[in-house]
């Protein structure tokens, strides 16, 4: 009789989804639910910046389009908090662990969004790394993750669309436009490309995850090929990107470019970004805030319940 | 004809097969059972005869509730006018490429 860690080790090596009532290690439950619920934070956590400009976007098109992709963000948090509650996890523990700062976000949402050239720079730059991210994960080896994501890849196709727009708009209009349209993609092109995560020798989680083929490919390849699209891309807008080291390298048949400065990604991973204490607070306060919507929402179904037992 | 046999108060199953690894539990149909262990080897029986499953949800029928068919126009509608969550609502270059 194969013992239950061949059984599992065997469909990992086949491509055979893994289903919550399946046997697992604790340890692929565990980076399970850590990479699941961060990423389900990261998409609400995520609604902030973009929130921010809900109320000032330039026409009422723009405004529509924030909404329905705030609106998006909300349901893909959802999508994703449910399929980690199937790895025996409570909601309410998964957002505990994002309020009291034990899990994490992606580090990207802790930088501001200063002008409205930034929703765009969000859309092109940021949903465009997290596309390369998540296409692969659309076959995770965990099935309730892998068919979370295929929806949210769907749905997310218009969010790049919708910003690289915006820009495009921008890099069109007046002098002032072009240098916020500028401003804005020197101000996220490296938050951006950190996004893709430490370099892989440095981070002991991707590689246990791609062992287990949540993760298909590493940080530093995906993070390759989104330089390699962008600055393609960016030639579109007539805009640059702000690295003087980026260049195409015939020999590798990729883009070269600069030196990250992860320094400052751990220095807002531990917290210390321009607006960490900032998103923490609006989640908490919306929690707290939520809570007699949550009560009232119980009282009334236990109302009610009582009633439809007498039947 | 019996009418008053004990299976007349069998509850509703509503019965949801995966039919291969890695895709959701889809509805197949419903059956009656004393009890879910007897509606999961029913369901077995009735909807996996050929292979069609490797996987089988059963759920009372009482406790699935469902919208309404009546009201599916007003309770769907604000979906209805919402084309810019479509990528198409966003014309780009033609040179733009991978996105």
């Amino acid at each position: 009789m194969p013992s239950n860690e061949q059984i599992f080790e065997d469909k990992i090596e086949k491509e055979i989804r893994i289903e919550p009532k399946d046997w697992m290690p604790e340890d692929y439950r565990k980076l399970l639910i850590r990479q699941m619920s961060q990423h389900a934070h990261s998409e609400i956590v995520g609604m902030l910046p973009e929130g921010n400009w809900i109320t000032r976007a330039p026409s009422l098109r723009r405004k529509a389009t924030l909404i329905a992709k705030v609106q998006d963000e909300a349901g893909h948090g959802l999508y994703l908090y449910s399929a980690t509650e199937t790895l025996g996890i409570t909601r309410g523990e998964t957002v505990d662990q994002l309020l009291s700062g034990k899990a994490k976000y992606s580090s990207i949402f802790n930088y501001p969004t200063l002008s409205w050239a930034d929703i765009g720079a969000i859309g092109w730059l940021v949903d465009g790394a997290a596309i390369m991210n998540q296409v692969p994960l659309c076959r995770a080896s965990f099935g309730p993750y892998a068919r979370a994501m295929v929806r949210i890849c769907k749905e997310e196709s218009f969010h790049q669309r919708q910003g690289f727009e915006i820009l495009l708009t921008l890099s069109r209009g007046s002098e002032a436009q072009k240098q916020m349209c500028q401003d804005a993609i020197n101000r996220w092109w490296w938050p951006a490309v950190m996004m893709f995560g430490p370099p892989d020798e440095s981070s002991p989680h991707s590689q246990k995850s791609m062992q287990w083929k949540i993760k298909r490919f590493g940080n530093d390849e995906l993070r390759q090929k989104f330089i390699d699209v962008c600055a393609e891309q960016v030639n579109v807008l007539g805009m640059s990107i702000p690295d003087d080291k980026l260049r195409w390298n015939e020999k590798t048949g990729h883009f070269d470019f600069g030196e990250i400065d992860w320094d400052e990604f751990w220095n807002v991973v531990n917290g210390n970004g321009p607006c960490n204490k900032e998103r923490i607070a609006a989640r908490k306060k919306a929690h707290e805030d939520g809570a007699w919507v949550r009560e009232a929402a119980s009282a009334y179904a236990a109302k009610n319940n009582h009633s439809s037992d007498i039947r | 004809m019996e009418t008053n046999s004990s299976s007349e108060n069998w509850p509703l199953w509503e019965v949801f097969i995966r039919m291969r690894q890695g895709l959701d539990h889809k509805h197949a149909g419903s059956l009656h059972a004393a009890d879910a262990q007897m509606a999961l080897e029913n369901a077995r029986d009735v909807y996996t005869r050929r292979n069609e499953g490797i996987s089988i949800w059963v759920v009372e029928s009482k406790y699935i509730h469902a919208s309404s068919p009546a009201e599916a126009g007003e309770f769907f509608d604000p979906a209805n006018d919402k084309v810019y969550r479509y990528p198409t609502f966003y014309p780009l270059p033609e040179e733009l490429k991978n996105i």
